[in-house]
């Protein structure tokens, strides 16, 4: 049952990846990211991560996709050329990602460690629950936490800033 | 459904997405590549979570996420502000650093 | 006070006119700065006089004191001093030197008055006189080669001192560039020695040399041959003698100085002070001489035919240094140096007559101009004829003494030395022939306009100024003559001068009368002690004898002057055009300047043109900018990669990032 499931979820996200990278339309490829992250979430489901789940669903796909869509919606799309002008680039991109993918794989599959064979150990019943992870941000993890918390800060300034109107150089819009 | 098959499917997405992001000239879809490498990091990182059996990669997951929605606002207002002056949205023609 | 203590005072004097008068040009009125000089070269002959009294004061055998003020060098086996060398033989030509440069800064007092560089001549002539007192005093080599340098330089400022005139910068720069080649020759020559005996101070060279050679072996050979390179530059001895005639560009009291008393007198002191190599060397020794005896005939012939009167006198300079350096190679030192002493009266005498004749004409030096001086100019006209005498050795003169003593020694040595005997009186008629040639041309006759304009109005002829050499116009502006000449009946400092060197040139060879009185001999010998050579000594009748030939020579070249150029006017027209070849072959200097252009400078040129065209061009031009270009390129090229494309970018990230993986996949299997 959990095959089944895992199947349906990587098919599921591979199709959102490659839909990403081959349509034409930005505003396509948006919504095959959010079909790529609603698949990751059910696998983090079946890695019995709860909470990051819940996140993935609710702060990607949720928040940061609808900031994709509003700027797709302003900025619209067009199509791209079919002519490349780095010389060689079109041959050497997908050669460097199966490259890239094959060695990654041989790392992982030869790996010597053993464990990566396995299901994992059996966990007690508050694995992946917020309440775990909650206790971990608050007790091992404050900093990063509250590092991240000032990032996220620092970006928002960042944003208004950048897309800010600047009255001496900009014409009105 | 071990632990295996996830890191194998997380290297397939990343390799995908590296793979878009050479060939894909607008700054947008470069973005959601970006965002399909960081997703992919992120599987894998739950993946061995699992596998070790304590929560802390999947705390690595959400800040990776915190991070990821803090570039994508910076990548984004970048891209406004590039359409806002009426330069082309094409990474090819955004070329005037070189030697 | 000791000697040495006199010897350091002798040589700060000049030191320190020079210093004040080339400082103080601007705030020293032109009579004090001349006054300094002359006084400054006045206090170091009076020190030489309290030199020579201590020294006399002592006992013969210990009449050698060296002093140092401090150490220049004194590591690795080197011990270099600011060391002096005070004997008899430095104090015999410090006073030479010191005693007629003051006569001649007298002179040059009254003859440079309208000059707009006096000060300027003033300081470098006491410079010179100091560079000339430091290479007499010097006590190792070091120093020795110091003032040689210093007095060649000096000559160089001092010749081409009107520098405007183009004439007169080339032939400094020749003198100079001729003097650099005996200098070569000097340097070598010391490191030689430093390497055969590993000293350079004069006691221990001359102590460890005898016991470290054989004689005739090829390094004191070479040691001495290639002193004798320096000293045939600096005395202008034949083949380096091209500079000697056209030095004579520079003002009067600076070709009377030092082309006549003082600098080219050097090379015959060098031969002397290291006599003691010499005499392990014979062959150089025989080179030495026989080379003064050619320059002796061969400038003597160049004098017969000269028609400008400074390179006549400098000519015969040439012809006297000969016999000074054939005096002190074959071993008669004391009877050379005598000689070197009278020259210096006589010869500067010569030159400043000749200077005061030249200003009466107006600059001009063609005695073909010039005639019948003697009734315009009385007191010019007798110092002239004093020195006249001299020079050609007139019975009594000091010249008479002083040449004959060098010939009868060598007769009295004997074998192959006759030669220069018999050749030395050949070149002593010449002499006496060459030197009245002068007297009747320029003094004898109807007096020429410029003599005439003197008898009656009494003033100095006055054309515009002009290069003598050229004809070129020159203005009298600093680098050119001053607008006045002067001449010895109108200048006080210009008669007390030459009339002290008349009184020498007339009686300076009664100190030295053969089986009389010796006094040189006698101061000079503990120098020469040990000398084999120094030892052989003619008999009183053999230097009397000698003295008879000399004289009889001498009348006999004056009769023959006398004949030549007052009887019988015509015949010299006559013997030219019946002698052409020989006539043009002495009147052009024996071709030595052509043949030196084509053997040296030619090819000199040559190479620095191949230089310059191949080597310059395509070597170094090459190699630069091939690697200029080379880097340039590489640049190129790697310039490349940055084409702008964040793609590419992007590209080479993964691509390094893969290859990463790949090399750590293969060395972990």
């Amino acid at each position: 049952m959990e095959e089944v499931l895992f199947f349906v979820s990587a098919l599921g996200a591979l199709g959102g990846a490659l839909g990403v990278i081959a349509m034409r339309n930005p505003f396509y490829s948006v919504l095959a990211l959010i079909v790529h992250l609603f698949s990751l979430a059910s696998l983090f489901l079946l890695l019995t991560s709860a909470f990051v789940a819940a996140a993935q669903v609710v702060v990607y796909a949720g928040a940061v996709m609808v900031l994709y869509v509003f700027v797709v919606a302003y900025v619209g799309g067009g199509g791209e050329s079919a002519w490349e002008p780095i010389p060689g680039q079109r041959l050497l991109a997908p050669l460097l990602g199966i490259a890239l993918f094959v060695e990654l794989s041989i790392a992982v599959l030869s790996s010597s460690l053993l464990a990566l064979g396995t299901d994992g150990p059996d966990v007690p019943a508050g694995f992946g629950d917020p309440a775990a992870i909650g206790r971990l941000l608050l007790e091992k993890f404050l900093v990063p936490f509250e590092a991240a918390s000032i990032l996220l800060l620092l970006a928002a300034v960042g944003a208004i800033v950048l897309a800010s109107n600047r009255r001496e150089n900009e014409e009105a819009r | 459904m071990t632990t295996e098959w996830f890191v194998v499917l997380s290297a397939l997405l990343f390799a995908t997405g590296a793979m878009g992001i050479l060939i894909r000239r607008s700054p947008m879809v470069i973005l959601l590549c970006l965002e399909l490498m960081l997703n992919a990091g992120n599987l894998a990182l739950v993946a061995f979570s699992r596998m070790v059996g304590n929560g802390q990669g999947q705390v690595f997951a959400v800040i990776v996420m915190v991070v990821a929605a803090c570039e994508v606002v910076v990548g984004l207002g970048l891209i406004v502000a590039i359409f806002r002056r009426r330069l082309p949205l094409n990474v090819d023609d955004l070329r005037e650093l070189r030697g | 006070m000791s000697a040495t203590a006199w010897a350091w005072l002798v040589l700060l004097f000049p030191l320190l006119g020079s210093i004040v008068i080339g400082l103080g040009y601007r705030a020293l009125p032109a009579k004090v700065a001349g006054l300094i000089g002359t006084a400054a070269i006045g206090l170091a002959f009076v020190c030489g006089i309290g030199a020579l009294l201590s020294l006399l004061g002592e006992d013969p055998e210990a009449r050698h004191h060296a002093s140092s003020l401090w150490d220049y060098a004194s590591v690795a086996g080197l011990d270099i001093k600011l060391g002096i060398f005070v004997d008899p033989l430095s104090v015999f030509m410090v006073l030479i030197v010191s005693g007629v440069s003051t006569l001649i800064h007298l002179y040059s007092y009254g003859y440079m008055q309208s000059d707009e560089g006096y000060h300027r001549f003033f300081s470098y002539l006491n410079f010179f006189v100091f560079s000339m007192l430091l290479l007499v005093l010097a006590g190792n080599f070091v120093l020795l080669i110091v003032g040689w340098a210093f007095v060649g330089f000096a000559s160089y400022a001092l010749i081409s001192f009107w520098y405007r005139r183009e004439t007169a910068t080339r032939a400094g720069m020749k003198a100079f560039v001729i003097n650099v080649v005996g200098d070569i020759g000097l340097v070598l020559a010391a490191f030689l020695i430093f390497r055969e005996l590993g000293s350079f101070d004069y006691g221990t060279v001359f102590e460890r040399a005898p016991e470290a050679f054989t004689t005739n072996e090829w390094t004191i050979t070479a040691i001495c041959l290639l002193l004798l390179v320096g000293a045939f530059a600096k005395s202008a001895q034949l083949p380096l003698h091209t500079w000697l005639p056209d030095a004579m560009e520079g003002p009067t009291p600076v070709s009377s100085l030092i082309h006549a008393a003082t600098m080219v007198t050097a090379g015959v002191y060098l031969i002397a002070r290291t006599h003691v190599l010499f005499e392990l060397a014979p062959t150089a020794a025989d080179i030495a001489a026989f080379t003064g005896l050619a320059t002796l005939l061969v400038a003597a012939t160049m004098a017969l035919v000269m028609t400008d009167l400074k390179r006549a006198i400098a000519y015969s300079t040439m012809s006297q240094i000969g016999y000074m350096i054939m005096g002190v190679s074959i071993g008669a030192y004391s009877a050379g140096m005598f000689h070197l002493m009278t020259h210096a009266f006589f010869k500067a005498l010569l030159f400043m007559a000749a200077g005061s004749i030249i200003a009466a004409m107006a600059n001009d030096q063609n005695i073909d101009r010039m005639s019948g001086f003697g009734k315009a100019m009385r007191f010019t006209s007798f110092t002239f004829v004093c020195g006249a005498l001299a020079l050609a050795a007139f019975p009594g003169s000091s010249g008479f003494f002083s040449k004959d003593e060098i010939l009868a020694y060598a007769g009295a040595r004997g074998g192959m030395y006759l030669i220069f005997t018999v050749l030395g009186y050949v070149g002593a008629l010449m002499t006496a022939v060459y030197s009245f040639r002068l007297v009747f041309r320029v003094l004898h006759g109807e007096p020429c306009n410029e003599a005439q304009e003197l008898i009656e109005t009494g003033h100095v002829a006055h054309e515009a100024p002009k290069n003598p050499a050229t004809g070129e116009p020159e203005d009298t502006d600093v680098g050119f003559p001053g607008p006045e000449h002067h001449i010895a009946e109108q200048s006080a400092p210009m008669r007390v001068a030459m009339g002290a060197l008349a009184f020498g040139a007339l009686f300076a060879g009664l100190i030295q009368i053969p089986g009389v009185d010796d006094v040189v001999t006698k101061f000079l010998d503990p120098v020469w002690e040990g000398s084999p050579l120094a030892a052989i000594e003619p008999s009183t009748l053999a230097d009397w004898e000698g003295l008879g030939i000399g004289g009889v020579i001498a009348l006999l070249g004056i009769g023959i002057a006398y004949v030549l150029y007052v009887a019988r006017p015509e015949l010299p027209g006559k013997l030219e055009s019946r002698l052409r070849p020989l006539h043009t072959l002495f009147a052009n200097k024996w071709y030595f300047d052509e043949a030196i252009d084509f053997i040296v400078v030619r090819p000199a040129l040559a190479i620095g043109r191949f230089a310059n065209r191949v080597f310059e061009r395509f070597v170094v031009d090459g190699l630069v900018t091939g690697t200029e270009g080379t880097v340039r390129g590489a640049g190129g090229v790697v310039r490349a990669v940055q084409n702008g494309f964040v793609r590419s970018y992007a590209l080479l990230l993964i691509a390094g990032f893969a290859g990463l993986a790949l090399y750590f996949l293969l060395s972990s299997s």
